[in-house]
């Protein structure tokens, strides 16, 4: 791992590792008030490092549900890493071994893979592992502070940080909507899915995780059959 | 018993993720499958964005002034954590002035 690129994308990361503080500080909150102990909030954190999948994993626990609901829960809600991590791996590129992709796989998240992206063709797995790093400790911290304190911070000031990640998001996303128009296109089919799942009856009973990856696969599968890409313009 | 659940849900979580990126390691030859990854991250990102970011603020109307600012100041091509810290100051300025209204 290059020294230079792992202190690049811990600094990258420091955004991120706000966000996370200030998400998982309620998981923490949320996991004390369903009778966990703080460690095991504290553990759940460190090696999951999911949002959403750990607060449907929190309600599976609660429920004293069977363990296979557990892993069909974690399987639907989090199936989208598997798309990211398919894409993840093309980025890489064919010159980087299975014992950095199997480091590079833990830290995928939504946020730490948006990170990654971002840095086009000139990624690579110390910029990955530094950002998902500082990433993962502010969400254990901001999970065990969130169990120790239950709630210190103000509500409102809880759910201002929560907005973070979002405008990291939309931060990534439009600029490459200006530099090509065939992106555009497919942010905005996928605008409208993500609408349509969150709003038209039947529809928005699929759950969260799963509407995510319908919303992503009709997009980019459309797109991809609209405007199929130039093998130079594919990055690596 | 928690403990099991905290093992089987990381390891479930782990293989998600690890499997993708392990087994597919070749350049993918496939043009259509090519041009697929090519979009999925940005269509990924929209689609957990929004309208998520609406329902993530007390009151609607403060998330949607998150975002504005946010997309505003992406097209000016202002830094990610510019960005971020900006909408997030918004929203915490919007919820406070409709608390005081």
């Amino acid at each position: 791992m290059k020294r230079k690129e792992f202190l690049a994308g811990m600094k990258a990361g420091m955004p991120v590792c706000v966000g996370y503080f200030s998400v998982s500080f309620g998981f923490g909150a949320m996991a004390i008030a369903q009778g966990l102990t703080i460690w095991q909030a504290i553990l759940i954190s460190a090696s999951n490092l999911t949002s959403a999948g750990q607060f449907a994993g929190l309600t599976v626990i609660a429920a004293g549900a069977a363990i296979l609901e557990m892993i069909l829960t974690q399987v639907v809600i989090n199936s989208r890493y598997a798309l990211m991590s398919l894409a993840l791996g093309q980025r890489l590129g064919q010159n980087v071994g299975t014992l950095k992709r199997l480091a590079v796989a833990f830290f995928n998240t939504d946020e730490v893979f948006a990170l990654g992206m971002s840095r086009g063709k000139n990624l690579t797995p110390a910029f990955f592992v530094g950002a998902g790093t500082v990433a993962a400790i502010g969400w254990t911290s901001g999970t065990a502070l969130g169990a120790v304190a239950g709630s210190l911070l103000p509500v409102s000031v809880r759910m201002a940080l929560g907005v973070m990640l979002y405008g990291m998001f939309i931060a990534i996303v439009v600029p490459q909507t200006r530099e090509e128009k065939p992106i555009l296109i497919s942010v905005i089919l996928a605008l409208i899915f993500s609408c349509l799942f969150t709003w038209v009856p039947y529809l928005n009973q699929v759950s969260g995780g799963l509407a995510i990856v319908i919303c992503t696969v009709l997009a980019a599968a459309l797109c991809a059959a609209l405007f199929p890409v130039h093998d130079e313009e594919v990055a690596q | 018993m928690i403990y099991i659940y905290i093992l089987v849900m990381a390891v479930t979580t782990y293989l998600i993720r690890a499997l993708p990126l392990t087994i597919f390691k070749k350049p993918i030859k496939n043009r259509f499958l090519k041009s697929f990854l090519h979009y999925v991250p940005t269509a990924c990102l929209t689609a957990m964005t929004f309208p998520a970011i609406l329902y993530a603020t007390e009151h609607m109307i403060s998330g949607a002034l998150g975002l504005a600012v946010a997309v505003a100041l992406s097209l000016w091509k202002k830094s990610l954590i510019v960005v971020a810290v900006a909408s997030c100051a918004t929203v915490f300025i919007a919820e406070y002035l409709i608390r005081l209204l």
